[in-house]
C-alpha cells in the first residue's frame, strides 16, 4: 500500500516542479524570453506540450502581451525571463500593470544562490529593483517551496485588488539533477492577507438612501468594474435608477457607449457633457475609481456641491485624494447585488421629477457636441476621422489596443466600447510601446477575434521588433498608425504652454518608410494619404482576414485633442477648441 | 502629529525593505523605527514613529496594511500607551563636570554604565521627551557619543496585538 502511494508521487526537477505547477493552476500561454539564468527552465518547457511559450523579441513585449491578454480574457498574464538585464527590461511592464491594477505572474531567472550579492554575471536585485510596483514579490530558496510559492503567487495577483507578482528563482533551484517529490497545493491560505467580499451593509444603506434623494446624480466608474466583472450590475443599477453614467478612460466599455444614459469618457480629454454633470452634481457614485488627477482636474474645486459615494476594493483608494462622504470597501459586484436588493426593497423611490429636470440640463449641454469633427480642406484626413471609420469597418465589434499620445485619446473618444475588456490601454503609467505587444497577447487568446491596435508613429517604434513574433505565431493584428509625423501630445502642450516651441518632438525626415517595414518583416503595409480613399483602403485591410497589416494613416500634424481640462481649474474648466473654452 | 505605528511582520527576507521602502516611496517620513523578533520566531515587531495629518497618518496605516508581509498593525497613539526608548551617551567626566554629570544623571534616573578617569557611559530610558530633556540639561558638557534606540511602545491595559 505504502509502496503504491508512493508510486504516484512524483518526482520533479525545480524547472519541472515549476511549469507543471503553472498547468496545474490552469496556466496555458506564457510569455517569453530564454537566457543563462532560465535555461533549465526553458529545457523544461522543451519537454511538455501543455503550457505553451510565446517567444517575443524583447521582455518588455513579453510583459504588455501578458497583461493585454490578461486585461482581454480576465486571466492573469505570465511572464518568464532570465536575470540581470531580462528582468530589468520587464520592469517598465509591470509597473504598467501595477498601476492599472492587472493580475500578472513575472517568473525571473537569478544567478545561482552562491552567487547572489557577487555581483554575478547578468545579477541584479529583481526583488528589490520591483519592490514599488509589485503586490508581492517572492524570491525562491529551495526547489520543494516552488509548488506553494506558485500557488501563493496566483492567489495574490488575482484576488482583492489585483496586480503583478514576482517569482525571482536562482538557477541552482531549478537543477534538473535534483528532484523532489511534487505536489500541487489545492487552496492557500495567508494569515496577513485578506480578500474584501461584502461591503458594510449600513454604509450602502446610507448610499442608497442618498442616491435615492439624489437630484442631479452621476454614477461615476472604472478601472474595478472591468477588473470586478462588474458590468452587468452596473447596466442594471444605472438602468433602474435613470442615473447618467460616465467611465474614465480605465473603465470604458463597462457601460455601452452607446447608450442614451452615457456621457462619455469624463477627465481631462472627457466630454463636455461628462465634465459638466460631473461638477454640478450633488451626489456622485464613484466605483472602482480612484479620483486620479487626470479626472478630478484641481481637488480643491472638484464637485463643489457633490456627496462622494465611494465603492472600491482597496481601502487605500478610497479617501486617498477626494474625502468620501460614504466609503463602502468590498468587490464590486457584492457592493452592486446588495444595492440593487436594497433599492428593490426600498419604500423611497427615485425623485423622478428632479432626474427628468438633470436630464434635459444634461441634453442641453450635449447639444455643444463636443466630439464634433470638422472636416479638413483638401482631402486631409483628422485623426478622430480614422477611429470614426474604424468603427464603422470593425462594427464596434473589436478589441482595441492602443499605446500612449493624441491617438490613444482619439481612441477613447470615438471608438464606443459596448462591451468591458476591448479597450485595452495604459491608463495609469502611460507606456508608449504598450499597444503593440497588448495586441498580441490579445490575438492570441482570441485567434478569431479582431485586434486592433490603434498606434502613433512615435508609440510604435517602442516595440516594433515584435513584427517578428507575429510573424512567427501568424498573428493578423491590423495596427493602424495615426502617422502625425510627432509625438503629438507633446507638441499640443508644447503648442498650448510653450509658445509652440518644438523641443524634440518632431522627427519627420527621419521616419522610417513603415509601408517597406512591415513588408520587410513579411506583413503587408498600406499608406493612406487622402480622406477620399479612407473608408476603402481601411476595409481593404481588414479584408486580409489573417494577415498582419500595418496600416499608416497620413493625419493632420496640427490636429489637437479637444475638450481638455484647463490646468487647476475645476471638471468645468475646459478648452474646447483652439479658440474656444468654457 | 506624531504617531507611534506598531507592526507585526513575518521575520521573512525583505519583509523590513517593503516597509521602509513604502515610507520613502510614498514619501513619508521615518522619525524613528526599531524592530526585533517577538516571542513567536516567525513574527517580528516594528514601532515606526512618523509625523503627519490624520489623512496622512490613515493612508500610511492603510498602506502598510495592503502589504502582503504585514499581518497586523496598531497607531499606538489612538489609545493610552507606553513608549520607551534607550539611551547610551558618553561625556567627558572630568574636574567639576564629574560630578555634576552623576548628579543631573541621577535626576534622570540614569545609570553609569562605564566609567574611566576622564568619561562616563549612561545608560538612561525613557520617553523621547525625557531623553531631549536630559541632554538639554548636560548641556554643558562634551558629549562624545549618543545612541538611541528608537521608540518601543505598548498599548495600556487589556489591549494587545497579536495574532
Amino acid at each position: 500500500m505504502t509502496a503504491q502511494r508512493s508510486m504516484k508521487v512524483e518526482q520533479l526537477s525545480g524547472g519541472e516542479m515549476l511549469i507543471r505547477a503553472l498547468h496545474d493552476e490552469g496556466v496555458e500561454m506564457i510569455y517569453g524570453y530564454p537566457g543563462g539564468a532560465v535555461l533549465h527552465i526553458y529545457d523544461a518547457i522543451f519537454n511538455q506540450d501543455k503550457v505553451e511559450h510565446i517567444l517575443v523579441r524583447h521582455e518588455q513585449a513579453a510583459t504588455h502581451a501578458a497583461d493585454g491578454y490578461a486585461r482581454a480574457t480576465g486571466k492573469p498574464g505570465v511572464v518568464l525571463v532570465t536575470s540581470g538585464p531580462g528582468a530589468t527590461n520587464a520592469v517598465t511592464g509591470i509597473a504598467t500593470a501595477f498601476m492599472d491594477s492587472i493580475p500578472m505572474i513575472v517568473i525571473s531567472g537569478q544567478v545561482d544562490s552562491s552567487l547572489i550579492g557577487s555581483d554575478g554575471f547578468q545579477e541584479t536585485d529583481m526583488v528589490g529593483i520591483s519592490r514599488p510596483i509589485v503586490k508581492h514579490s517572492f524570491m525562491v530558496q529551495n526547489p520543494e517551496d516552488i509548488p506553494m510559492v506558485v500557488k501563493k503567487a496566483f492567489h495574490i495577483a488575482t484576488t482583492g485588488r489585483p496586480g503583478p507578482v514576482v517569482i525571482d528563482i536562482p538557477k541552482d533551484v531549478t537543477d534538473p539533477n535534483k528532484k523532489f517529490k511534487y505536489h500541487y497545493p489545492e487552496s492557500v491560505k495567508l494569515r496577513s492577507y485578506s480578500v474584501p467580499g461584502k461591503g458594510h451593509t449600513g454604509q450602502i444603506k446610507k448610499a442608497v438612501e442618498i442616491l435615492l434623494a439624489a437630484k442631479r446624480p452621476v454614477i461615476y466608474t472604472g478601472g474595478g468594474v472591468v477588473q470586478g466583472n462588474g458590468s452587468e450590475l452596473l447596466r442594471e443599477l444605472a438602468r433602474k435608477l435613470d442615473f447618467p453614467v460616465t467611465n474614465t478612460l480605465m473603465g470604458l466599455g463597462a457601460y455601452p457607449a452607446t447608450d442614451r444614459q452615457f456621457l462619455g469618457m469624463l477627465g481631462m480629454h472627457g466630454t463636455y457633457e461628462a465634465n459638466m454633470a460631473m461638477h454640478f452634481s450633488d451626489v456622485v457614485l464613484g466605483i472602482g475609481v480612484r479620483f486620479d488627477d487626470r479626472v478630478t482636474n484641481a481637488v480643491s474645486k472638484f464637485c463643489p456641491g457633490a456627496k462622494i459615494l465611494h465603492v472600491d476594493i482597496d481601502p487605500a483608494s478610497i479617501s486617498k485624494t477626494v474625502p468620501a462622504d460614504v466609503p463602502i470597501v468590498g468587490s464590486v459586484t457584492c457592493v452592486l447585488e446588495e444595492m440593487l436588493e436594497l433599492i428593490k426593497l426600498s419604500e423611497t423611490r427615485v425623485d423622478k421629477k428632479s432626474i427628468d429636470l438633470w436630464w434635459s440640463q444634461i441634453d442641453g449641454w450635449r447639444e455643444k457636441d463636443s466630439l464634433k469633427v470638422t472636416p479638413a480642406d483638401n482631402d486631409i484626413i483628422k485623426p478622430q476621422q480614422v477611429i470614426q471609420s474604424l468603427y464603422e469597418i470593425t462594427k464596434g465589434e473589436a478589441y482595441v489596443s492602443s499605446d500612449v499620445g493624441q491617438h490613444q485619446m482619439f481612441a477613447a473618444q470615438y471608438y464606443k466600447f459596448d462591451e468591458p475588456r476591448r479597450w485595452i490601454n495604459s491608463g495609469g503609467l502611460g507606456t508608449m510601446g504598450f499597444g503593440f505587444p497588448a495586441a498580441m497577447g490579445v490575438q492570441l487568446a482570441f485567434p478569431d477575434a479582431v485586434s486592433v491596435c490603434v498606434t502613433g508613429e512615435g508609440s510604435f517604434q517602442m516595440n516594433l521588433q515584435e513584427l517578428a513574433t507575429c510573424l512567427q505565431y501568424q498573428l493578423p493584428i491590423k495596427i493602424v498608425c495615426l502617422n502625425n509625423q510627432a509625438l503629438g501630445m507633446v507638441k499640443q502642450w508644447q503648442d498650448m504652454q510653450y509658445g509652440g516651441r518644438y523641443s524634440h518632438s518632431t522627427y519627420a525626415e527621419s521616419l522610417p518608410d513603415f509601408v517597406k517595414l512591415a513588408e520587410a518583416y513579411g506583413h503587408v503595409g498600406i499608406r493612406i494619404e487622402k480622406l477620399s480613399e479612407l473608408n476603402s483602403k481601411l476595409a481593404e485591410a481588414f479584408a486580409l482576414k489573417d494577415r498582419l497589416v500595418f496600416i499608416d494613416v497620413m493625419v493632420d500634424p496640427m490636429e489637437h485633442v479637444y475638450p481638455m481640462a484647463i490646468k487647476g481649474g475645476a471638471m468645468k474648466d475646459m478648452y474646447l477648441s483652439k479658440t474656444e473654452r468654457t | 502629529m506624531r504617531h507611534i505605528i506598531s507592526i507585526l511582520l513575518e521575520n521573512e527576507p525583505g519583509a523590513l525593505s517593503r516597509v521602509v521602502g513604502l515610507f520613502s516611496q510614498r514619501n513619508y517620513n521615518i522619525e524613528s523605527l526599531t524592530v526585533a523578533p517577538t516571542e513567536d520566531r516567525t513574527l517580528s515587531r516594528l514601532t515606526i514613529t512618523t509625523v503627519g495629518d490624520d489623512r496622512k497618518i490613515e493612508q500610511i496605516t492603510k498602506h502598510l496594511n495592503k502589504l502582503i508581509d504585514v499581518v497586523k498593525l496598531v497607531d499606538l497613539t489612538e489609545g493610552a500607551h507606553i513608549e520607551r526608548e534607550l539611551m547610551l551617551i558618553k561625556v567627558k567626566a572630568t574636574g567639576a563636570q564629574r560630578d555634576e554629570v552623576k548628579r543631573t544623571a541621577d535626576i534622570f534616573r540614569g545609570q553609569i554604565v562605564d566609567v574611566t578617569n576622564t568619561i562616563y557611559s549612561i545608560q538612561l530610558v525613557g520617553t523621547s521627551e525625557k531623553l531631549d530633556g536630559f541632554l538639554a540639561a548636560i548641556s554643558g558638557t562634551t558629549v562624545l557619543e549618543v545612541a538611541r534606540t528608537g521608540v518601543s511602545g505598548i498599548s495600556r491595559g487589556e489591549k494587545v496585538l497579536s495574532v
